[in-house]
C-alpha cells in the first residue's frame, strides 16, 4: 500500500519546492534588514519595521491579492515581467513568492535576534585588526548569529510549507505548478470521499511543521543556555 | 614620539589630555574612571574625541582641525583589550591569523607563537583556555597585526597570581625583543613598574603628572625587581 497517492506526492514535492525557494531567495534580503534592524538607527524606523511584520498581521488573503495586483499579468510590476517573458502569477515562482512573503517577518526577526546577541566588542576587536565591514561581518557577526538563522530558516520554511490563503488568491491551484500541499488538503476536505487523502496530507503536515519546530527550538534554547552559563 | 592632544565627553565625564613623550612605553596610570580607556579607545579609533590630535611616531591617526580621523582598520593598531575579545568561534591559530597582514607571513607566525608559547595550543578554542593563556593569545593577535604600536589595556587584570606572572614575564620578553611603540592602561603599580619607560597620571580626566619610571617607582617605594603580585595603589 503507497502511503501517499501520486497526486498527492506531486502537491508535496511542490510544497518542498516552493517552500525551499521562497526562503533560500529571500534570505538575502531579510539578513539586510535585519542587520539594518539591529546595527542601525534611523529615521522612521518604528514604520520600517512594521512594514517587515505587515505580512504576519494581514489576513493572508489581502498579501494574496496585493501580490496579485502587483505582480498580476496587468500589475504594475507583473506587466514587466510578463513582456520579459518571467510571468510569475499562475506560476509556481508566484507560489514561491507568496511562500517567500509570508514567511518573511520570522525570518527577519529571528536574525535581528541572533545578530544583537553578538557581542558589538568582538567587531570592534576586528576592526582594530584590519578588517572592513563586509569581513567582520561575514566572518564575525554571522557565523555567531548562526543559532538564529538556522531558527529562523526552520521556522520560516515551515510557515512557507504551511502557506495556503496568500498563495490560492495570487495563483490559484493548477495541479502541479500551483496546487502545494495545504491547497491540496483543502480541496480533499471539499471533496466527497477524501476523507483519507486528506489525513495523509494533515500528517505530512504536523510532522514538517514538528520537525522544523524543533530545530528551532533547539537552536534557540542551547543559544539560551549558552549565553546563561558565559553570564 | 606619542603626541596626545585630546577632549572628549561621555555622559557627565570629560577628558582632557595633552601630552607628548618619547617614551617606548608609556603608561596611563590612575584610578578606574579616570579615562585611562577612554583614552586608549579614542587612539584606537574607538571612539572618536570631540577635538583633538593623536599622532605615534609621526603618523597622524586623527587631527580634528585638519580633518584626519581614520577607521580603526587603517590604524595599523595592535589591541589588547582587558576582556581579550578573542572570536569564541574561532580556533587559536584562526584568531591568531585574523589581523595578519600577509596569510604567507609563516616566519612572523612562528616567531610569535613560540615567544608566547602558543603551539600547544593552536588547534584549541578561546573558551577552553585559561586567564593567563587567554592574555597571550590576544597578545599574539595584536602582535600579527604587525602594529606600528601596542595598546595594552589593563593586561593582567582579573587574573590569578600565577596568570599575572605568566602574563607579565611574555610582556617583559616582547618589550625587549619588539621594541614597539606601547602604551599601556593600567592601575596596577607593579604593572606599570615593570612594563613602562615613562608614566602620564590621570586623575579625573586631567594629566596630573607625567614621569619617568624612576620616578614612579621611587614615588610608590616600590623596589626596582617588584614583586609579581597585586600591590595597593601607593598612598599619595
Amino acid at each position: 500500500m503507497e502511503l501517499l497517492t501520486h497526486s498527492e506526492m506531486i502537491a508535496l514535492g511542490l510544497s518542498f519546492k516552493v517552500s525551499l525557494v521562497g526562503v533560500l531567495c529571500s534570505l538575502p534580503v531579510a539578513i539586510g534588514c535585519a542587520w539594518l534592524l539591529a546595527r542601525t538607527r534611523f529615521f522612521g524606523k518604528p514604520f520600517f519595521e512594521g512594514l517587515l511584520l505587515l505580512p504576519l498581521i494581514l489576513p493572508p488573503v489581502v498579501t494574496g491579492y496585493i501580490l496579485l495586483i502587483v505582480f498580476g499579468h496587468h500589475g504594475a510590476i507583473g506587466r514587466f515581467l510578463d513582456a520579459a517573458g518571467l510571468s510569475i502569477a499562475f506560476r509556481w515562482t508566484g507560489a514561491a513568492l507568496a511562500a517567500a512573503v509570508m514567511a518573511f517577518p520570522l525570518l527577519v526577526v529571528a536574525l535581528r535576534n541572533g545578530f544583537e546577541s553578538v557581542d558589538r566588542k568582538l567587531e570592534h576587536a576586528a576592526a582594530t585588526l584590519g578588517a572592513g565591514p563586509w569581513r567582520i561581518f561575514f566572518g564575525i557577526t554571522l557565523p555567531l548569529s548562526l543559532r538564529g538563522l538556522v531558527a529562523g530558516l526552520a521556522l520560516a520554511f515551515a510557515r512557507a510549507f504551511g502557506e495556503f490563503g496568500a498563495t490560492i488568491t495570487f495563483v490559484s491551484s493548477i495541479p502541479g505548478e500551483t496546487r502545494t500541499l495545504p491547497i491540496a488538503l483543502y480541496e480533499l476536505i471539499s471533496t466527497p470521499g477524501g476523507e483519507d487523502g486528506a489525513l495523509r496530507l494533515t500528517l505530512v503536515a504536523v510532522v514538517v511543521a514538528l520537525v522544523a519546530g524543533s530545530v528551532a527550538a533547539l537552536m534557540l534554547l542551547r543559544g539560551g543556555a549558552r549565553q546563561e552559563v558565559e553570564a | 614620539m606619542i603626541e596626545l592632544d585630546l577632549a572628549v565627553q561621555r555622559g557627565e565625564f570629560s577628558l582632557e589630555l595633552s601630552l607628548a613623550s618619547p617614551a617606548r612605553a608609556l603608561a596611563l596610570f590612575g584610578h578606574s574612571g579616570c579615562g585611562k580607556t577612554t583614552t586608549l579607545l579614542a587612539i584606537a579609533g574607538l571612539l572618536r574625541p570631540q577635538h583633538g590630535r593623536i599622532a605615534l611616531d609621526g603618523h597622524v591617526l586623527h587631527d580634528s582641525r585638519a580633518g584626519i580621523d581614520l577607521p580603526p582598520p587603517r590604524r595599523a593598531l595592535g589591541v589588547v583589550f582587558q576582556d581579550a575579545r578573542l572570536f569564541p568561534h574561532r580556533s587559536v591559530r584562526d584568531n591568531l591569523c585574523y589581523g595578519m597582514p600577509r596569510r604567507d607571513a609563516s616566519d612572523a607566525f612562528d616567531d610569535v607563537v613560540q615567544l608566547l608559547d602558543l603551539p600547544a595550543l593552536l588547534k584549541r578554542k578561546p573558551g577552553q583556555l585559561s586567564g593567563g593563556q587567554v592574555r597571550r593569545v590576544a597578545i599574539g593577535r595584536a602582535l600579527l597585526r604587525q602594529p606600528r604600536a601596542l595598546l595594552l589595556d589593563e593586561p593582567l587584570a582579573n587574573l590569578h597570581r600565577e596568570a599575572r606572572s605568566e602574563v607579565l614575564e611574555h610582556l617583559g620578553r616582547l618589550k625587549r625583543e619588539f621594541a614597539l611603540t606601547t602604551i599601556l592602561v593600567s592601575h596596577q603599580f607593579d604593572e606599570v613598574a615593570a612594563l613602562a619607560d615613562s608614566v602620564a597620571r590621570l586623575e579625573d580626566g586631567r594629566l596630573a603628572a607625567l614621569e619617568g619610571v624612576d620616578a614612579f617607582r621611587s614615588a610608590g617605594l616600590v623596589p626596582a625587581a617588584a614583586p609579581l603580585v597585586p600591590h595597593p595603589l601607593p598612598t599619595r
